[in-house]
């Protein structure tokens, strides 16, 4: 009897501590960050979809066509071609597809180029209403906008 | 105490009741994801628990067969999404096993203080989601807002905040910065704070321990007979732990408990979870006060991995229990079997027999205290 | 002013249509901005300034939305249960007197037209989920049922034990006996009966569970029934279910109000009158919000224990010592 009394105390008690607990967060302010009107910003590390990168001195594309990150990927979402421009050794990149659809952003294409020509962009909000927008984005006409702007 | 209720074998001389079967799932509030549950129930006593699974089989084995070593990285992440790095850390593990690669200690460290955040964020999203299934929405809440900080964390390292993919063969693919380190020292400090918070709010509620204590017993010899693992089985007392039993990394060199109760209740299972939490700190604040300079990536790491032909094996404790991957090698590219033991298959195995005769209520915590992730089931 | 019998009754009508729209209509903004600030959340932000036309828009919505009677269901029933489930909450503000003149009926069996009405909301909920045929809904139905019958004996019991002092059933009286400061209302009136705290504590249970609320919530049970008895509700079906649920939780805390907050009397002398009812009304929803938001669901069998083995026992001791106390003073 006297332990069920005890036990019927505590227990209203530990009701009391729950109540406590929430009226005191209920003052403090809300964490939420109100995405469409505050933005954070994000890490440097961030893995959105591939771009092709520009060399710095030459401000070409740094790729080399030599096809790696189209045979590494796993979701089999690159095509590479590439041909050797008059007068060079190396070959340069003609055409770059990403099938963005496939892409799982592992990032292993990234890792794996010999000539770091390709980055990760920031791009997260991407949206479209027809599936071919992403299924064959053309990172060499994404790398041109990208001057442009 | 609650009620108990005859079960099936103890009525078959009795008159036939009327008995109805009710489907939980696939779609369905309590089996976050698509789990289906068969109930055959008579008022609201379940008599007989059948779970229904493959909603969301996605074929990670037969994957593993046919795509070389290298492109296999990104999906065991997948598997268990909430567990991420420790099965990336079992994949990377045995396949560094088998090529006899040693992993540079800086590597081990951070894969280990990354692998308790990411146990941490795990528990905590288990804590708001089996206090949403047994009717508290506000805990959910502020263990998201926790895990939010963890996650931050690891997207400022690994660049993503669920499918890591950050662990290589021989090491990671970057190194931690300064700021991780601060970032994670004070996160330690915060969370201890928000412990106490939770156990002021959710487990002393009188409510909540009323609800739990009791209900859904799982013997250790029911975990036994169906293989079930990590905290359902340490909720059962067997302080059993991968990373004490078979230690793996630099476990060795930490100093933690294995929290186990013998109730094997709900309760029990709730009380580990929360136990790892501040045991899973206690390991990060001794790896970051230990953390040795050096590369983060093995010298000698061959440019394409060909394993000699074997049969390897590797286990890590996930955030749900044992983890392991069987790996036969052909000593080709691609693997010639990779074999998956998912822990949520296995404790989601002995729901049948465990929700026996209880309420569907009860037999609904039950089914949360195990933690599941369905993927993980269905692989 | 005392309004004349036809255009008292239009003004009834009206003013406890609108009362009970606006209150089912802000009430659940409120709610939903009282559970963000508990949950550290901003709450609706969008719709209006801070939201405020959010519950417009819901409502909008929703009477957008097709009223779908699926083709097993009992379709008489289905369709006069959302109908069932507001009319008694309407009738019960009939009686209650948010002023000392804004009172639609002074009846003198008041109380006993509030809890006779109050009991047709079970019925509503039984016969939606009854009609549903749908396992979960009838599951709900009957965990309801059980409930409520469970919880209406502690209340009754409860409310007797407070008449034993007050001596009438006429709820303006019932204020006015309360009336000259905090002292005299009858939650702290502990020299009539000692057991004051309490009986409005019991009360206070007896109606987070009569009016289905957290931790209570059987009838609704999300995170295991899907939504209970109202699983097959669509549109506007679900709204007025949905609207009843506020419109009784406005009913039970007004009449906590009256019997033991001291009704429209002001606690410090100033502006009595129903702002002062309203404050103390409101004060109790939010009180009702606050529980939900911390506590999780019990156990069906714990909510029935806990009425029969504690609730009623406690009631029924109230009673005696208090009919003990009147008979010895
Ligand atoms: S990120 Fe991964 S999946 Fe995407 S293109 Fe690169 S290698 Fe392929
Ligand atoms: S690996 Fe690099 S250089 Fe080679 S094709 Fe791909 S982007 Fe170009």
């Amino acid at each position: 009897m006297v332990a069920a009394i005890k036990e019927f105390c505590l227990g209203l008690h530990s009701l009391a501590t729950g109540l406590a607990v929430t009226l005191e967060q209920f003052f403090r302010r809300p964490v939420t960050v109100h995405y469409p009107w505050e933005v954070l910003e994000l890490p440097a590390r961030y893995r959105g979809h591939i771009v092709l990168v520009r060399d710095e001195q030459t401000g070409r594309l740094r790729c080399i066509a030599c096809k790696m990150c189209e045979r590494i990927c796993p979701s089999d979402c690159i095509v590479v071609e590439g041909a050797k421009l008059p007068g060079e050794s190396r070959k340069s990149v003609t055409e770059f597809k990403l099938d963005f659809t496939k892409c799982s952003l592992c990032g292993l294409c990234v890792e794996v180029c010999p000539v770091d020509a390709l980055a990760f962009s920031k791009r997260y909000n991407l949206a479209s209403t027809r599936k071919a927008d992403y299924e064959s984005m053309d990172l060499c006409e994404l790398a041109k906008a990208g001057d442009a702007k | 105490m609650s009620p108990g209720h005859p079960t099936d074998s103890s009525v078959s001389a009795a008159a036939p009741r009327e008995t109805f079967v009710l489907n939980v799932g696939p779609q369905h509030p309590a089996t976050h994801g698509v789990l289906r549950l068969k109930l055959t129930m008579d008022g609201e006593y379940v008599l007989h628990a059948e779970p229904v699974i493959g909603y969301a089989h996605r074929m990670h084995e037969k994957m593993g067969e046919n795509r070389t070593y290298v492109q296999f990285l990104p999906n065991p992440s997948r598997i268990d999404y909430l567990s991420a790095m420790h099965y990336m850390h079992a994949y990377v593990c045995v396949v560094e096993r088998a090529l006899g690669i040693e992993v540079p200690p800086r590597a081990e460290y951070i894969r280990v203080i990354t692998s308790e955040l990411n146990r941490i964020a795990s528990h905590l999203v288990w804590f708001g989601a089996f206090l949403l299934d047994l009717g508290a929405f506000t805990p959910l809440l502020y263990a998201f807002d926790d895990r939010e900080k963890i996650l931050d964390l690891l997207e400022a390292v690994t660049g993503s905040r669920l499918t890591y993919c950050y662990y290589r063969f021989g090491g990671l693919c970057n190194d931690v910065d300064e700021q991780f380190i601060e970032g994670t020292r004070a996160f330690v400090k915060h969370m201890r704070g928000r412990l106490g918070m939770y156990h002021k709010l959710v487990t002393e509620n009188l409510i909540l321990r009323k609800r739990l204590e009791g209900i859904g017993v799982i013997s250790a010899e029911l975990c036994r007979k169906y293989g079930a693992t990590g905290p359902v089985l340490r909720g059962s007392g067997v302080p059993c732990d991968v990373r004490k039993l078979e230690p793996y990394s630099v476990y060795p060199e930490f100093e933690f408990d294995v929290p186990h109760f013998a109730e094997g209740d709900c309760m029990a299972r709730y009380k580990v979870r929360m136990e790892e939490i501040a045991q899973s700190l206690r390991i990060i604040e001794q790896a970051i006060a230990k953390l040795p300079p050096g590369p983060v990536m093995a010298e000698k790491v061959p440019r394409v991995i060909k394993p000699p032909p074997g049969d390897y094996y590797f286990a890590v404790e996930a955030a749900r229990g044992r983890f392991a991957i069987r790996l036969v090698s052909d000593g080709t590219e691609v693997p010639y079997r990779l074999k998956l033991r998912t822990p949520s298959f296995s404790n989601l195995a002995l729901f049948g027999e465990a929700a026996r005769g209880l309420l569907m209520q009860d037999a609904l915590a039950l089914l949360g205290s195990l933690d599941l992730v369905i993927p993980d089931v269905d692989r | 002013m005392i309004l004349p019998e036809p255009y008292r009754l239009i003004a009834y009508l009206v003013g406890a249509l609108a009362f009970v729209g606006l209150n089912a209509a802000y009430l659940v903004w409120l709610e939903r901005k009282v559970a963000a600030r508990f949950q550290r959340r901003p709450g609706p932000t969008e719709v209006g300034p801070a939201g405020l036309l959010q519950p417009i828009a819901d409502g909008l919505k929703l009477l957008g939305k097709q009223f779908v009677v699926w083709p097993h269901a009992d379709r008489v029933l289905f369709r006069l249960a959302p109908a069932f489930v507001l009319a008694p909450a309407l009738m019960c503000l009939a009686v209650i007197p948010f002023g000392h003149a804004l009172c639609a009926r002074d009846f003198n069996l008041g109380l006993l037209l509030v809890f006779a009405f109050g009991s047709v909301n079970v019925l509503a909920i039984l016969l939606g989920g009854w009609a549903s045929r749908n396992k979960y809904s009838v599951i709900a139905a009957a965990r309801v049922v059980s409930q409520n019958v469970a919880y209406e004996i502690p209340m009754l019991l409860v409310v007797t034990t407070l008449l034993l002092t007050a001596g009438t059933m006429n709820l303006r009286e019932l204020v006015q006996q309360q009336a000259g400061g905090v002292w005299n209302w009858n939650l702290v009136k502990v020299w009539v009966n000692p057991l004051m705290p309490v009986l409005f504590l019991i009360f206070y249970v007896c109606m987070l569970a009569e009016t289905n609320r957290a931790p209570f919530d059987m009838a609704e049970a999300e995170s295991e029934l899907v939504a209970g008895a109202f699983t097959e509700y669509a549109g506007m079906g679900f709204g007025l279910f949905f609207m009843a649920e506020y419109a009784n939780i406005v009913v039970g805390a007004s009449v906590a109000t009256v019997l033991f907050l001291g009704g429209w009397h002001s606690p410090v002398g100033v502006m009595p009158g129903t702002f002062w009812f309203l404050v103390k009304l409101y004060a109790l929803v939010f009180s009702v919000m606050w529980v939900r938001w911390t506590f999780p669901r019990t156990q069906f069998y714990r909510l029935l224990n806990l009425s029969w083995k504690l609730l009623i026992p406690a009631g029924l001791g109230a009673l005696l010592f208090t009919a003990l106390i009147l008979k010895l003073r």
